[in-house]
């Protein structure tokens, strides 16, 4: 097993809204009276049903309610277990699958408001991402601007399968409002069910969404790079939460070997695939998709190319790894360190290096 | 050989000691628009000139991402007597097949009634093209081997169609596209598993196609490179989707073929496969083994547009995880992202595995001797 060291960035947190009710203190009159005369039900997606063993490690799974909703647990099973400096929150409540703007705007900013109170307010380890009403441009930018302004909000939060690809520029002045406020965007994994889940259709089961994130990432990464958002803005970080990351390496060789081909469909392409990754473009650990033998997980670091791609997580509570085998076997102590410390804070500048005392 | 007995050119001279090759991708065109009607009831010859073949796009001519060349093929590939790239035979023989030593090419034909809205159109189109297959192509020139294309959202046509051609020789594989109305697993495509597995034919699932779902699950994209980069997406989900609805423990003979969209990815989505389904396994009991047991046994892919790492060790190492028993070496001629054959694999590779990659598993899945 590899030890995860003190002092480290957890990236990707899932503090769980207990129910649609739970965010009414944090609405105006008129959506608090929407959500009680209509009998709306609670936001739960279907990328992430409670019940599924997806959504909580067993040992994780609370007596009753979601797992995810308690403080005390996140503290106890993740943040002191792995001996985390600071914890990243991306709340996975379903307020983007709405498709009013303006109820998914009300959502939103009574979520990053219940955000601060139950959770930042209470752990100081603890840092949030601004979730945003992305059919909106004009709302999602004025709730960046809005949350930004506490600096314990480091990142903003987009789901990877939303109405149009990341890359459109639609939803440039997102990019250009994080870019200027100093936060990375994080992608996560999910959809909004806007469109079918998978680039083929809809599938059967919820275990076929769960492994199309996978190609959902890829596809947003080809979105992102190709249509210039990198060019424009090239001090934007990219965050892929919950992405897994053995996939990166063909699929840069394949967009590599296409860009040459057609490059000049995208001129603004400037720099190869790869260059670009290394510098914008940020995984988080979990899940890490390979054999658990060392070796072939050595072999994908050196596919990658670089050890600075990788940043902490445990993806808690969902079920990724057992016992405290967070890192993955076969890491040496110089990755572990980068992984852990030196990569997130590289990423999310927002971030203060803090002393840990021994 | 029938071909030993054509005149050769002075071109095909100095290639003449290249070792033979499989070519498992390779893409005949017709001369003319209507090089098909010979083969359609006349019925369609009016309905075709007047409503078109009403695909699951908008356009009604041309795909909606532009290619990055004329008919997505080589500037050079246009035959001397006219007509677009990939549409004479012996051009194709005087370009390709002989100077690079093929010994079996299979074709796949590409703009057929796949992809179709109107199904009886779609059926007629899928049985004229593999009748014109038999006669332009595959009874002029032995090394090439010919495709049953299929009415794909149709199956109890589709699987007519297979039996029809179950047996002859002219066809060595039945070709679906990765994008359709449903992700590949679907029980509406199963009669189209059952007759290929009955006839011993391998199914190849080529890149492409329209099914109306958007081409990423986040919507449909800006440029064509985000087609060709995302064929590897769509062939990953449809791959895991036959996997997941049980498509092989239902007809576990069937052997498929993944067409033109990189294999890079198998160890990664198999992988994956592994690690969600040891998760959540109770909501697929049909399945009895591990996804990436299917993959294994099950999967073969061609090579073309080949991985190009800058490291050939990544590439081998790459390749000795999926298996080097299941490549088969394609060239994709006439497109414009053609693999020239003496140049795709790197040195460092034994006689043995190279000789399995461009020959040796293409004649042992296609039972060609």
């Amino acid at each position: 097993m590899t030890s995860p060291i003190a002092g480290g960035v957890d990236c990707d947190l899932h503090p769980a809204v207990p129910h649609l009710t739970s965010l009414l203190p944090y609405m105006n009159d008129y959506w608090r009276d929407q959500v009680t005369t209509r009998g709306m039900t609670d936001l739960i997606s279907q990328s992430y049903p409670t019940n599924s063993p997806i959504s909580s490690r067993p040992n994780w799974r609370p007596a009753q309610g979601k797992p995810g909703s308690s403080l005390a647990d996140m503290q106890r099973q993740a943040l002191d277990r792995f001996g985390a400096a600071y914890g990243i929150c991306n709340p996975l409540y379903g307020v983007q699958m709405v498709f009013s703007e303006d109820m998914a705007d009300a959502f939103c900013r009574a979520l990053n408001d219940w955000l601060v109170k139950e959770w930042l307010d209470k752990d100081e380890r603890l840092r949030g991402s601004i979730v945003i009403p992305v059919q909106s441009i004009e709302k999602a930018v004025a709730e960046i601007e809005r949350c930004a302004q506490d600096r314990r909000f480091v990142q903003v939060l987009m789901l990877v399968m939303g109405d149009m690809p990341l890359g459109k520029r639609h939803y440039w002045p997102i990019y250009a409002a994080a870019e200027r406020l100093g936060l990375p965007v994080g992608i996560h994994a999910g959809s909004a069910y806007h469109n079918p889940p998978t680039s083929v259709g809809w599938g059967s089961y919820h275990i076929e969404d769960y492994v199309a994130q996978a190609q959902a990432f890829q596809t947003q990464l080809t979105s992102l790079i190709v249509e210039g958002v990198f060019a424009r803005h090239p001090n934007l970080k990219m965050v892929m939460l919950e992405s897994g990351f053995t996939w990166l390496p063909p699929f840069l060789w394949r967009l590599h070997k296409f860009w040459r081909g057609v490059r000049m469909e995208t001129p603004w392409v400037d720099r190869a695939p790869l260059e670009i990754v290394r510098s914008n473009i940020r995984f988080s650990l979990q899940p890490v998709d390979a054999p658990p033998d060392g070796d072939t997980l050595n072999r994908l670091f050196d596919h990658m190319q670089s050890d600075e791609l990788i940043l902490f997580s445990t993806d808690y509570p969902h079920w990724q790894f057992d016992g405290d085998e967070v890192l993955p076997r076969g890491l040496s102590q110089d990755l572990v360190c980068k992984i852990m410390i030196d990569n997130p804070h590289a990423t999310y500048g927002r971030l203060k290096v803090k002393e840990m005392t021994p | 050989m029938n071909i030993q007995l054509r005149e050769r050119p002075e071109t095909a001279s100095p290639t003449s000691v290249k070792t033979a090759i499989a070519d498992c991708d390779i893409h005949p065109a017709r001369a003319t628009k209507d090089e098909l009607y010979p083969y359609l009831e006349k019925r369609w010859h009016a309905h075709l000139e007047t409503f078109g073949v009403h695909a699951y796009q908008g356009m009604m001519e041309g795909p909606p991402y532009p290619k990055a060349q004329p008919n997505a093929s080589r500037r050079d590939a246009y035959p001397p007597e006219g007509g677009p790239q990939g549409s004479s035979l012996s051009f194709m023989q005087k370009q390709h097949l002989d100077p690079n030593n093929v010994a079996l090419g299979v074709l796949n034909p590409l703009n057929t009634g796949q992809g179709i809205r109107n199904q009886d159109l779609a059926g007629a189109i899928c049985t004229a093209i593999n009748d014109w297959q038999i006669e332009k192509w595959t009874s002029k020139d032995s090394r090439l081997k010919g495709s049953v294309v299929v009415a794909n959202e149709d199956g109890v046509s589709a699987a007519a169609e297979i039996r029809k051609r179950a047996g002859d020789t002219n066809f060595v594989q039945v070709l679906l596209l990765s994008r359709n109305v449903e992700p590949l697993g679907q029980r509406r495509y199963w009669p189209i598993y059952e007759a290929a597995q009955e006839a011993g034919l391998p199914i190849g699932v080529h890149a492409f196609g329209f099914g109306g779902n958007p081409i990423t699950a986040s919507g449909w994209p800006s440029y064509y490179i985000e087609e060709m980069v995302g064929h590897s997406q769509c062939q990953q989900t449809a791959l895991a989707s036959l996997v997941l609805e049980g498509v092989f423990e239902r007809f576990p003979k069937l052997k498929m073929v993944m067409v033109e969209a990189g294999f890079g990815w198998a160890p990664s989505l198999a992988w994956r496969l592994d690690k969600v389904f040891s998760r959540l396994h109770a909501e697929v009991p049909h399945l009895k083994r591990k996804p990436s047991e299917y993959i294994r046994d099950h999967i073969w892919w061609t090579t073309q547009p080949m991985e190009d790492p800058e490291s050939r060790d990544h590439l081998f190492q790459t390749i000795e995880w999926i298996g080097w028993d299941r490549l088969l070496f394609a060239t994709d001629y006439p497109h414009w992202d053609y693999d020239e054959p003496s140049r795709v694999l790197p040195a460092g590779v034994s006689d043995a595995n190279r000789q399995a990659f461009y020959l040796d598993n293409a004649r042992q899945l296609y039972g060609i001797t």
